[in-house]
């Protein structure tokens, strides 16, 4: 039975309602495959006995009319879960067990899905490369001093070395599409309002997403058919008639426009993400789509918009952690001195950092020149989407503009780290859903991502060209398990 | 505009999070970095542009005035780093 971590989500939903398999056989497998790869360190909380309790459970008494029977799933440390530890990756909530469960999870456990554990992160999603956590850096199954991408980390090396069938990330500025990028994986953001921010630790809400990261599309469809749901207890989750994402995924995109941004081509790109690009315009032109080029003239202003507005956001949902309600506090003189102890011992030095920039750009005389003037930037951004879609009914481009890199390689410089979500943050800035998909290899055999942007709520059309694409590309994951002993 | 050693404490002080000197120095010399290359957008004339503020540009619902969680004052006190079951107890602010 030790390949069935090597089956798809999908693959795994049809043979136990074949009943080929049982709950507690895949549950049991991923745990044992789990606890031999503690090297990655991708978990932060396993909750592995209550999992084979919940199998077993599920075994006794069956349910196969669900979307995900008896399937056990670990996901990010981000999204709070009842009574079970949430951390978000950060000192100063190493104790917050929540009293109440995030909406897309419990959609997950609805669904009849098992949870494995809590999976690491960049602190409070804070990162590019899982290595502000605080619970330590993971590693990439890909390559040994590898990064796998953040802020996502935990949640990308935990699928790609196949300690999780499938899992859930979040996306502020591109924390799924990247580190599924960096591991061979696929990843997708949703528009914004499709997955509710109900009980996901907030970083930027007007940005924030929740998403599917898996080995393919089309488990990529089946789990954002299961967690994308109208909620009103998010104020901004919008009310529309979402598609049967699944069932209605196919790979008919002949005559399908397929936009090239030309902006995208920066400065200094290696030769290897343009050959790769190209080869993504020929395997949409093999599926009949028509390729055309466009221009997004803003988007060198992307990323400068970006840090003003997601620390800024920041710095107002994280004024909530002062050492009174969420476990962790440093005594100190006074109530003042007790708040500064606290959120300066509590708080990793990304996100002091980031807490910084957003109370100076929202500070008394700075307003109207920093936060204002980003708002309006990122007007404009919106605004060149809207008219490139005019034209097309999807764009191309690489999904990050470099391979993974080593643990430590960017660490002492923010704004090198920064530069990392320079195609995947503008997709965040005009809330449009984008998924990215394994693409080709470096030439140090580092895997390589394209990613495809669509209009607000057409996700079934973008899952429809990866789908496409997914078997024209036929990339195969092959890690050496080198992390297990 | 280089943000001086003078305005990191003042940033500090407002955000609520002490600084030493060394770190105050290594914040200077980050956040003139990352505001110089924030000042790119100055570049942009964006007088008659209106801002976005969400980009779910709907207003928001009305709920039913209805208490829909009950009885969760222990799961909310349950995290408090020090309580006496009824309330969240910080250091004495008025003399």
């Amino acid at each position: 039975m030790t390949d069935i971590t090597n089956l798809t989500l999908t693959e795994l939903v049809k043979k136990i309602k074949s009943k080929e398999i049982s709950s507690t056989d895949i549950t049991s497998n991923y745990i044992e495959r789990s606890k031999s790869s503690k090297k990655l360190n991708t978990y932060i909380e396993e909750t592995f006995d209550d999992a084979l309790a919940n199998s077993k459970k599920f075994d006794a008494k069956p349910d196969f009319q669900k979307k995900l029977p008896g399937i056990p799933i670990a996901v990010k440390d981000l999204y709070c879960t009842k009574n079970v530890k949430t951390t978000a990756g950060s000192k100063i909530l190493e104790n917050f067990v929540p009293g109440y469960e995030s909406t897309v999870t419990q959609n997950l456990w609805n669904s009849g899905a098992i949870l494995l554990g809590k999976l690491n992160c960049d602190e409070f999603a804070m990162g590019s490369s899982n290595e502000t956590s605080h619970f330590g850096n993971v590693l990439s199954p890909i390559d040994n001093n590898l990064v796998p991408g953040g802020s996502s980390g935990g949640s990308a090396s935990a699928l790609a070395a196949k300690l999780t069938p499938a899992t859930i990330g979040t996306d502020t500025g591109g924390s799924i599409r990247q580190p599924a990028s960096f591991t061979g994986t696929v990843g997708l953001k949703p528009t914004y309002g499709s997955c509710s921010r109900y009980g996901i630790v907030a970083f930027a809400s007007s940005l924030d997403q929740a998403g599917p990261m898996t080995r393919d599309v089309k488990d990529c469809a089946l789990l954002l058919e299961v967690i994308s749901s109208f909620d009103s207890k998010d104020s901004t989750s919008i009310d529309f008639k979402r598609p049967n994402y699944f069932s209605d995924l196919n790979k008919n995109i002949k005559g399908k426009k397929i936009g090239i941004p030309k902006e995208y081509r920066v400065e200094g790109m290696p030769a290897e993400i343009e050959k790769l690009w190209e080869n993504g315009k020929e395997y949409l032109k093999n599926c009949g789509a028509e390729i055309i080029d466009i221009s997004l003239q803003h988007t060198k202003y992307a990323l400068p918009t970006y840090y003003i507005v997601a620390p800024a956001e920041a710095s107002s949902n994280l004024a909530r952690y002062d050492g009174v309600k969420y476990g962790f506090r440093v005594e100190g003189e006074n109530l003042i001195d007790m708040y500064e102890k606290t959120r300066s011992q509590g708080f990793g030095e990304e996100v002091k950092r980031r807490i910084m920039i957003g109370t100076y750009v929202l500070s008394s005389g700075y307003y109207d020149a920093y936060y204002l003037k980003a708002q309006k930037v990122r007007k404009l951004i919106k605004n060149d989407f809207d008219e490139a879609f005019n034209k097309v009914d999807a764009i191309l481009t690489p999904s990050t503009p470099s391979s993974a890199f080593k643990v430590g390689e960017k660490m002492d410089d923010p704004v090198s780290m920064y530069l990392n979500d320079i195609f995947t943050v503008p997709v965040n800035l005009a809330g449009l859903p984008g998924i990215s998909i394994p693409a080709g290899l470096d030439e140090n055999n580092y895997p390589l991502g394209l990613q495809l942007i669509g209009k607000p709520f057409d996700e079934q059309g973008i899952l429809n060209i990866a789908y496409s694409m997914e078997e024209k590309i036929n990339f195969n994951l092959n890690t050496s398990d080198w992390w297990i002993k | 505009m280089t943000i001086d050693l003078k305005t990191v404490k003042h940033i500090s002080k407002l955000s609520r999070i002490s600084v030493d000197d060394q770190k105050a120095k290594k914040l200077e010399k980050d956040l003139n970095s990352i505001f110089k290359w924030i000042e790119k957008l100055n570049e942009l004339n964006t007088d008659n542009v209106e801002p976005l503020t969400s980009i779910a540009e709907t207003a928001l619902r009305l709920r039913k005035d209805q208490i829909l969680s009950k009885n969760i004052r222990e799961d909310i006190l349950k995290n408090s780093p020090k309580d006496n079951k009824d309330y969240f107890v910080v250091p004495k602010v008025v003399e």
